[in-house]
């Protein structure tokens, strides 16, 4: 598999929350727009690439038998220090994700990519696969808040374009399964073409 | 398999604890400065100098205050710190008092409410109208009961525990007035 090919893999064979459908916890609760969406993405993808990267540089020194605990401690390791970092210079988006923050420790796709890829892959093709994997999911979450933001407020990060409210459920949860239905729908169509 | 584990924690909670000593300064800065921003923006332009949070206790509660201070170290406000139950959590509301006792400003520090409908109190459409609000003179409770505070459409809850807070700090401020610690 080609270098480029890791990366772009993920944004659409294999990408995150469209295809694979893993990490639905914070993109069904992060995207409430589209800033909230991107930021969610590029902090999942921080840990991703970092996670990967570490992983697959020890995983031949770990035991099987401790190879998941071992995953988690250094995955949270990152989050941790992401956490200490966003709080420190930009408290209001760390507001704003608050829980979910904590939350990517236990995301599927961060654990995912290291049982399935970092572990039996060098540590670049796992860095770049951390960047695909992290692009996806950033762009699909973006792409949901986007759609969430419009429909349900009326704004696109943040500068709204009508007066008053949009369609409040868009914002509430139940838009958030609306919302990502469709998108799934309207991605399958259209790489189901190409691929034909 | 121990050695391994036990090395992996060690050479992580070397790093958390290196990065936290590295982050805990621009912290606590970001969270005073947020502080501080949000006691200017609910007392007048005139308030230079803010003072040491204080505490005072109320029914069994305590309620954090920061006292303001114009150049000449003239008292002109108090802003006061309550937390009311709404409809998602408690809601974190900073309410700034002049000297009379009048409410200057109102601000929300967190809230948990629903995007869209409780959520709109941290928006001016709903905390303008508490600008200049006189507690003495008006009720700082929703028109629904009978009060003179008009609630967010649909979010009753919200706007009652809005109001509550305000009164609740309307009481704190007249507590603080009458310790005889100075308010000149």
């Amino acid at each position: 598999m080609g270098k480029l090919q890791l990366i772009t893999k993920g944004l659409i064979k294999e990408n995150p929350t469209f295809v694979l459908l893993l990490g639905m916890c914070p993109t069904l609760a992060t995207t409430t727009s589209a800033v909230n969406g991107m930021s969610m993405g590029l902090a999942t993808m921080f840990v991703l690439i970092l996670s990967n990267m570490v992983i697959s540089a020890i995983a031949a020194y770990i035991p099987d038998k401790v190879r998941i605990p071992s995953y988690i401690v250094v995955i949270a390791t990152f989050v941790t220090l992401l956490q200490f970092v966003m709080q420190a210079y930009v408290p209001d988006i760390y507001e704003t994700l608050g829980l979910f923050i904590p939350l990517i420790v236990v995301n599927c796709i961060v654990l995912g990519r290291a049982e399935a890829f970092a572990n039996k892959n060098s540590v670049l093709d796992s860095a770049l696969d951390g960047i695909g994997i992290g692009l996806g999911f950033t762009v699909s979450l973006t792409l949901l808040g986007v759609v969430r933001e419009i429909l349900g407020s009326g704004s696109v990060f943040g500068f709204k374009f009508i007066e008053g409210d949009g369609i409040l459920a868009f914002v509430l949860a139940p838009g958030a399964f609306l919302a990502l239905g469709y998108l799934i729908v309207i991605f399958r169509k259209l790489t189901t073409k190409k691929a034909e | 398999m121990t050695v391994c584990l036990f090395a992996i924690c060690l050479v992580c909670s070397a790093l958390l604890a290196g990065v936290y000593a590295l982050t805990a300064e621009p912290i606590a800065a970001a969270a005073a400065a947020k502080n501080e921003a949000a006691i200017k923006e609910v007392l007048p332009d005139t308030a230079v100098q803010i003072e040491e949070v204080r505490t005072v206790e109320m029914d069994g509660q305590k309620y954090d205050y920061n006292l303001a201070y114009d150049e000449l170290g003239n008292t002109v406000g108090c802003a006061i710190n309550v937390a009311p139950v709404g409809f998602g959590g408690p809601i974190a509301i900073k309410v700034g008092f002049d000297v009379n006792g009048v409410i200057w400003n109102t601000k929300v520090l967190s809230q948990a409410e629903t995007p869209g409908l409780g959520a709109k109190c941290t928006e001016a459409s709903f905390s303008e109208q508490f600008k200049g609000f006189d507690p003495a003179q008006k009720k700082l409770s929703v028109k629904k009961d009978g009060g003179d505070v008009d609630a967010i459409t649909a979010s009753t809850i919200t706007s009652r525990a809005y109001a509550d807070g305000l009164a609740t700090a309307s009481k704190v401020f007249q507590t603080i007035l009458q310790t005889p610690m100075p308010l000149n």
